[in-house]
C-alpha cells in the first residue's frame, strides 16, 4: 500500500516519522531511559526543589532539565508524562475509530432512516467545537484517566463516523459490490469481509492527526485541571504544574514539557499530512 | 423546531448526568460540620429531593427565565453569567479583529506567489500555528511579556471605560494592555485557519476568467487583489468565521484561565472544579443555545450571498 521508495522520496515523512518513532519508543521504554523515578517518594527530595537546567541533585544525578517546585526531575517527569498522554489519546482514538466504523458503516450500507438520524446525530455534534464537548463531558462523568479517554472517544468518534460513510458510500456503488450482494451473503459479511476493508484507507490520515489533536486537548483539559488526576500526571498537568512557578523565573518547569508537547503535536500532523500525500497524490497542490 | 428540541434533550441529558458526579454538599460545607448541619445545608438546596423532581423544578423555572441560584455565590446563575458576558465578549472579539488583520494579507500573499519562499515559510507558521498547544504558548507570553520584559500585566481586565454607552476595556491604555496578551492568544488559532482559507480562496481565484480579463485591460495587481480578489475571497471566509466565532467563546474558556480574565470562561472552569451545578447546566444551555442561533445566522448569511442556496431551498 504505501511503498518504501514512496516515503525515501519525501524526506520530510521520513524524518516526521523516525520523530514520531523515536517519541513512541522514548514514552514506551520511560522507566528504563528516565535518569530518576520521578513517583518513586523514597528518592525524590523536597531539597532539590527548583533546581535550574544542568543542576546536581543531592545524590549526584545531573537534572539536565532542571527540577520542579517538589523536586523532582523534569526530563523524567516529561517521560513518564509523555505515556500518559500517549495511552489517553491512542486509547481513545481506538475506541472512538470502534464506534465511528460501527456507526459509519451500518449508516452507509443500511442507508434510509437508520442512515438520516445517525448523520443527523453527527451534525449535530460536530456543530460545537471540540474543546467544549470535552469539557462538558468531563464536567458530567468527573476526574480520572478512563474519564478523559471516554470524553475524548465522545468527542472524536462523529468525525470517523462520517468519513468512514462518505467512504463506504462510494463503495457502495462499486461493481463488485453489487456482485457481492446478489451472492445472497449476509449483512454482517458483505459489511465485515467487503465494506470495512475498502472503506478504511481514509481513516489512516484522519486518525494519525486526530491523535495529535486529542493529546493537544487533553494537554488542554489537565492544564485546566479537569483532566488526568495529579497522581498520574501527563504533559498538561506538569505544564499545569509549572504555571505557578513562571512569575519566580523557573520557566524550565513549564518550558520543557511544553516543548515536548509541541514537538510530539507537530511531528504527528506533519507525518499525517504526508501520509495524507503518499497516499492520495492528487491532493498534493 | 428542531433547535427546541436539541436544547430541551440537552438539559435533560446533563441534568441527569451532572447528578451522578461527586456531592457538591460536600465542597460547600465545612469538613468538620456536624451530619445535621450536612442535612440541612442538602435539604436548603433541594438536594434530597430524588433527580426527577430536581429537573422539573428546574425545567419550570427554566421556562419562566430562572435556571437556579449558584451553590457557590448563592445568586441566580443567570445573572452572573450576564455579569461576565461582557468580558468574554470583548476577549473573543479582539481575537477575531486580530485573527482577520494578521491572517488575511499573509495569507493572500502566500496565494499569490504559491511557491515563493515567503509563501513557504508562511504555510510552514500555520502548520506550527496549528501544532502549538494555546495555553503553552499563553504560558510563554507571559514568561517572555511580563517576566523578562515587564511590558504587560499577567493577569485581570484592567480599567474599562464607557464608550458609545459600551463598557470596555478596549477604550483605556490601560486596558489595552491587559487585553493585548490574552486576546493574541485566543487570536493565534484563527490566524492560523484565516491564513489558510484566505491562501486557498486567492489561488482559486486568480485563476478564474475574470482575473485574466482584469489583467489583460492592463488594471494593476494592487487594484485587482483590492477590487477583484478581495470581494470573492471574502464571502467564505467571513461565514467560516461567523461560525468560528463560537468556538472563540468556547476557547476562551482556556485563555481566560491562564491569564485570569474575569469572563464567562473562568467562571465555568471554576464552578467545574466545585462542583457547582446551576452555573454548569446554564453554561452549557448558554452554549448551545449560542451555537443554534450562529448555525441558523449563518445559514441566513448563506442564502443572502449566494443565491444558489436559496434557488435549492425553494425547490426542496
Amino acid at each position: 500500500m504505501i511503498g518504501l521508495s514512496a516515503i525515501r522520496a519525501r524526506p520530510t515523512s521520513y524524518i516526521a516519522g523516525l520523530l514520531v518513532a523515536l517519541i513512541a519508543i522514548a514514552a514506551v521504554f520511560a522507566p528504563l531511559i528516565a535518569p530518576t523515578n520521578p513517583y518513586d517518594l523514597a528518592t525524590v527530595s523536597i531539597l532539590d526543589g527548583r533546581l535550574p537546567p544542568g543542576g546536581q541533585m543531592l545524590d549526584g544525578t545531573v537534572s539536565w532539565l532542571g527540577t520542579d517546585g517538589a523536586g523532582r526531575d523534569v526530563l523524567s517527569a516529561i517521560l513518564y508524562g509523555l505515556r500518559t498522554s500517549l495511552i489517553v489519546a491512542i486509547s481513545s482514538a481506538a475506541i472512538a475509530l470502534t464506534i465511528g466504523l460501527a456507526v459509519g458503516l451500518s449508516a452507509a450500507f443500511y442507508g434510509g432512516r437508520l442512515d438520516t438520524i445517525l448523520m443527523r446525530v453527527v451534525d449535530i455534534q460536530l456543530s460545537f467545537p471540540a474543546i467544549l464537548v470535552a469539557l462538558v463531558m468531563l464536567a458530567l462523568l468527573g476526574k480520572g484517566i478512563d474519564k478523559v479517554i471516554i470524553a475524548l472517544a465522545i468527542v472524536q468518534w462523529a468525525l470517523y463516523a462520517r468519513t468512514v460513510r462518505a467512504a463506504a458510500m462510494v463503495e457502495r456503488r462499486k461493481e463488485y459490490f453489487e456482485a457481492v450482494t446478489c451472492l445472497e451473503l449476509s449483512n454482517i459479511r458483505i459489511i465485515w469481509r467487503h465494506l470495512l476493508p475498502n472503506s478504511v484507507s481514509p481513516l489512516i490520515v484522519l486518525a494519525t492527526l486526530q491523535t495529535a489533536h486529542s493529546i493537544s486537548i487533553e494537554a488542554t483539559l489537565s492544564f485546566l485541571g479537569v483532566g488526568v488526576p495529579i497522581t498520574e500526571p501527563s504533559l498538561g498537568s506538569l505544564i499545569a504544574n509549572g504555571f505557578d512557578f513562571i512569575l519566580s523565573g523557573a520557566y524550565w518547569i513549564t518550558f520543557f514539557p511544553g516543548a515536548m508537547l509541541l514537538a510530539t503535536v507537530a511531528a504527528i500532523n506533519i507525518f499525517g499530512d504526508q501520509l495524507r500525500e503518499i497516499i492520495n497524490p492528487r491532493l498534493a497542490k | 423546531m428542531q433547535s427546541v428540541v436539541v436544547l430541551f434533550v440537552m438539559s435533560l441529558i446533563v441534568f441527569s448526568m451532572i447528578n451522578l458526579v461527586g456531592d457538591p454538599v460536600d465542597m460547600l460545607v465545612n469538613p468538620e460540620s456536624l451530619p445535621d448541619e450536612i442535612e440541612r445545608v442538602r435539604r436548603d438546596f433541594g438536594l434530597d429531593q430524588p433527580v426527577y423532581i430536581q429537573y422539573w423544578k428546574f425545567l419550570t423555572g427554566a421556562l419562566s427565565g430562572d435556571l437556579g441560584n449558584s451553590f457557590v455565590f448563592g445568586r441566580p446563575a443567570l445573572t452572573l453569567m450576564a455579569e461576565r458576558f461582557p468580558a468574554t465578549l470583548e476577549l473573543a472579539v479582539s481575537a477575531l479583529i486580530i485573527a482577520v488583520m494578521i491572517g488575511l494579507p499573509l495569507g493572500v500573499y502566500a496565494g499569490l506567489r504559491p511557491d515563493g519562499l515567503g509563501a513557504r515559510f508562511i504555510m510552514g507558521l500555520s502548520v506550527l500555528g496549528i501544532s502549538i498547544p494555546t495555553f503553552w504558548l499563553g504560558l510563554m507570553m507571559i514568561i517572555l511579556f511580563s517576566v523578562i520584559l515587564g511590558w504587560l500585566p499577567v493577569s485581570g481586565r484592567g480599567e474599562t471605560a464607557v464608550f458609545l454607552g459600551i463598557e470596555s476595556s478596549m477604550f483605556t491604555l490601560d486596558g489595552l494592555k491587559h487585553l493585548a496578551m490574552p486576546a493574541t492568544n485566543l487570536a493565534l488559532f484563527k490566524i492560523a485557519m484565516v491564513m489558510r482559507l484566505a491562501r486557498a480562496g486567492t489561488t482559486e481565484v486568480m485563476a478564474q476568467d475574470f482575473i485574466r480579463f482584469a489583467r489583460a485591460k492592463g488594471l494593476s495587481s494592487r487594484r485587482i487583489v483590492r477590487a477583484h480578489l478581495m470581494p470573492n475571497i471574502l464571502i467564505p471566509i467571513v461565514t467560516v468565521l461567523g461560525i468560528e466565532f463560537g468556538t472563540l467563546i468556547a476557547f476562551a474558556t482556556v485563555t481566560e484561565s491562564i491569564f485570569a480574565w474575569p469572563g464567562l470562561g473562568k467562571l465555568v472552569i471554576d464552578a467545574i472544579v466545585n462542583l457547582d451545578r446551576p452555573i454548569v447546566v446554564a453554561y452549557l444551555l448558554f452554549v448551545v443555545a449560542l451555537f443554534l442561533v450562529l448555525n441558523l445566522v449563518v445559514d441566513i448569511i448563506y442564502a443572502v450571498l449566494d443565491p444558489r442556496v436559496r434557488l435549492q431551498g425553494d425547490e426542496g
